[in-house]
């Protein structure tokens, strides 16, 4: 066991990858000399030469576009967009290709591509570097997302992604990448496709992902306090969806609040909180709610806490569900 | 490319005599130079006098002084307040003053100015309020100043998309009768995004007046030119478009002032964009946060210290006998007074309401906004109560 950030399990992970499959390659912006500007790949370029680790003309577009060409032409490429808003310009390859091309061709031909991409906020970053682009990609068919919240998982969902036969958008959770803890690798916890409960609870249900899965753990903490026992699911894998977790869980509890750092409108929230009522209607006894970020461009930093979701609004969320059988008045119309 | 008995038959000497002669080179209207346009020695010597360039006269050389001179002191200035935590984030343009102020010494006042997030001098320069540009960097709201009433976009982060726009705003122009010229700033590395060529395009499609200036300052953050571009200059990327395209040595004033001139008169004459190779160098880090050790050496660095724009232009100046220690000395006043100025109204953190952030995001809010807007309210309210 050592103590290590994410940004070092997401490197070895990587680096891993490399000495295992040859035909991984690694490209996008800065990733070579410099190591990315989060040092994701640092030291790749210096371990396994320029060929397998090199920076590309910056065009978004065209890493993506090259690295469809390149997967068919039998090789793994991994590649990095800088930042989650820098990723739009690749946005019509990501949906028009990499998402259709095995179904386009009757499986002829495949895609098994991971763009990872450095996401949401919390950071203080100025404004294009704190999107959360999740529904975007979820919402594309073809593409698996994933999205880690603890160092192992990010070491072994980072590896699972480069295995798969399926393109993988890899979103990482930036104010996450520093924040470290005990693992030993090479972890592998689970496949792509399977959500865990980070802590078990029986009075309600927590669902986050991502970077709103400390903001889940930190609100059952405090959720103790007032009397609440919480249980929170970590996700992490967005698509495919692990309704059998889920749903369990809820099942138990009869109570769901689901947490995203995105705005809330047509997010991914959306999608989880229908897929419990629909699953877990007869077990809950209050209606599932969401918190989210605003439905607000992703506000400059100096007012980016009042957009975060928070564990105060996780909490009042949880205090609205219904305890004492009255009716939430919340939405009836004056 | 196959070889059709045609093209044979046109390379056999016999038949070749008899052709008519070559016609003229259709692209040798766009080409630029060979080597980049070059009015005044690195150390200042001036070079001969040429005809399509002509040299700007001496009142603009000596107010594009001043303003290079502010500028920088300006940008110091910045760089400091991002170690005393006063800016999120500064990318400086120390080296590329003769580009940043050329670039805008070049229009009129009514003239759009499409800049990235590397133009903070550059606007300062163009009379813009400091803490208003600063703004975005700052970290209290995107955009601190008013695009429409200062005819300047707002500072373009996502690589390139401004060119674009400059293309549009540029047409709307002239197809409103106007004479504007829109001037787009981009670096070498975003010459490689789509949008740069689909904006160069589109302006000489529809004869847009666009200026592109491209500063080739060698680095897109960490990774140098040679991975932008096989071509010998970027300014050959225009030829492609019909678009006449020029390179100059971005570190003598006199020489970009010159070329900007020509572009911009070009444009204004309704003939549609022109391009503009700037070779210059970024002397700072691609930010503070950036460790340029990773990349570049410093003996690399120290080396441009010889080609400093700044000291070229004065000792051109000096020697011309219209810039004296008196005129120096009052212009690097100015500058210090600039930056204390600016010191001191950066001194205090601006407050922001958070209910502002329900501001603006349609031109009415939504049913949805106006209910977030109320818990924030709430929230806020309660806590206020906590705190008493
Ligand atoms: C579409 C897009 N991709 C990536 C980035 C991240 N990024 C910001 S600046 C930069 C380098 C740009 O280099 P260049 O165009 O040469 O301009 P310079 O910074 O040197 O002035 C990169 C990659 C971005 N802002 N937008
Ligand atoms: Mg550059």
């Amino acid at each position: 066991m050592a103590t290590m950030t994410m940004a070092k399990a997401l490197n070895a992970a990587l680096a891993d990858a490399m000495l295992d499959d040859e035909r991984v390659v690694v490209f996008g912006e800065d990733v070579g000399q410099l190591g990315g500007v989060f040092r994701i790949t640092d030291g790749l370029q210096a371990r396994f030469g320029d060929k397998r680790c090199f920076d590309t003309p910056l065009a978004e577009a065209g890493i993506v576009g090259f690295a469809v060409g390149l997967a068919m032409s039998g090789l793994r490429p991994v590649v990095e967009m800088q930042f989650d808003a820098f990723a739009y310009p690749a946005f019509e390859q990501i949906a028009s290709h990499v998402a259709k091309l095995r179904n386009r061709t009757r499986g002829a031909l495949s895609v098994p591509i991971v763009i990872r991409v450095p996401y949401a906020g919390g950071i203080g970053g100025v404004e294009h570097h704190c999107d959360s682009s999740e529904a975007y990609y979820a919402h594309t068919p073809g593409l698996k997302v994933v999205t880690p919240a603890t160092v192992d998982d990010a070491y072994s969902l980072l590896r699972a992604a480069v295995d798969d036969p399926d393109p993988v958008v890899f979103l990482e959770p930036k104010k996450l990448y520093f924040t470290s803890a005990e693992a030993e690798l090479p972890a592998r916890t689970a496949p792509i496709g399977t959500a865990v409960v980070r802590r078990p609870g029986s009075d309600a249900t927590l669902i986050a992902y991502g970077p709103a899965v400390p903001v889940a753990l930190a609100a059952a903490e405090a959720a103790r306090e007032e009397g609440w026992d919480l249980e929170v699911v970590d996700v992490r894998s967005i698509v495919p969806f692990d309704d059998a977790t889920v749903t369990a869980s809820v099942r138990r509890t009869g109570r769901c609040v689901v947490i995203q750092e995105a705005q809330g409108f047509a997010g991914v929230g959306a999608e989880i909180a229908a897929r419990v009522q629909e699953r877990c209607f007869h077990a809950l006894h209050a209606p599932v709610l969401r918190v989210s970020g605003l439905d607000i461009p992703y506000p400059a930093p100096m007012l980016e806490h009042t957009h975060l979701p928070s564990v105060d609004r996780v909490l009042d969320a949880v205090a609205r569900l219904q305890w004492d059988d009255q009716p939430d008045t919340r939405w009836v119309a004056a | 490319m196959t070889t059709t008995p045609q093209a044979v038959r046109r390379a056999s000497p016999r038949t070749r005599r008899k052709t008519t002669p070559a016609a003229p080179d259709p692209s040798a209207g766009f080409m630029p130079q060979r080597e980049p346009v070059r009015l005044l020695e690195p150390d200042g010597t001036p070079l001969p006098a040429r005809d399509d360039y002509p040299e700007p006269p001496v009142e603009a050389l000596r107010e594009m002084y001043r303003r290079m001179v502010v500028g920088r002191r300006f940008d110091v200035q910045a760089t400091a307040l991002t170690k005393q935590g006063r800016l999120a984030v500064y990318p400086s343009a120390r080296g590329q003053e003769a580009c940043q102020i050329g670039g805008v010494l070049a229009l009129r006042e009514d003239d759009w100015v499409f800049p990235t997030y590397r133009e903070s001098m550059a606007l300062t320069a163009r009379g813009l309020d400091p803490v208003e540009v600063l703004t975005l960097l700052c970290g209290d709201w995107h955009c601190g100043y008013d695009p429409a009433a200062t005819r300047t976009a707002p500072q373009c982060t996502p690589l390139a998309t401004q060119c674009v726009h400059a293309a549009g705003l540029a047409y709307g122009e002239s197809y409103q009768g106007r004479d504007t010229v829109a001037l787009a700033f981009i670096g070498d590395g975003a010459t490689s995004e789509g949008d740069f060529h689909e904006g160069i395009n589109f302006a000489a499609v529809f004869k847009a007046p666009v200026v592109y200036l491209v500063q080739n300052n060698k680095y897109a953050i960490s990774v140098p030119l040679s991975r932008q571009t096989a071509a010998p200059s970027l300014a050959y990327k225009g030829v492609g478009y019909g678009v006449p395209s020029e390179q100059v040595d971005g570190n003598d004033p006199v020489a970009v002032l010159a070329v900007l001139d020509r572009a911009v008169a070009h444009a204004r004459a309704g003939k549609g964009p022109y391009l503009v190779e700037a070779h210059t160098y970024r002397m700072e880090p691609h930010t503070n946060a950036d460790d340029q050790t990773r990349y570049r050496d410093a003996d690399e660095v120290e080396a441009w210290r010889d080609r400093d724009p700044i000291a070229r232009l004065e000792a051109y100046l000096r020697a011309r006998g219209v810039l004296d220690d008196a005129a120096v000395a009052a212009v690097a006043e100015e500058a210090e007074e600039y930056a204390a100025t600016l010191r001191r109204r950066m001194d205090s953190q601006p407050t922001v309401d958070p209910l502002s952030l329900f501001d603006h995001v349609y031109a009415e809010p939504t049913p949805q906004l106006v209910e977030q807007r109320e818990m924030v309210r709430a929230e806020l309210a309660a806590d206020g109560e906590g705190d008493a």
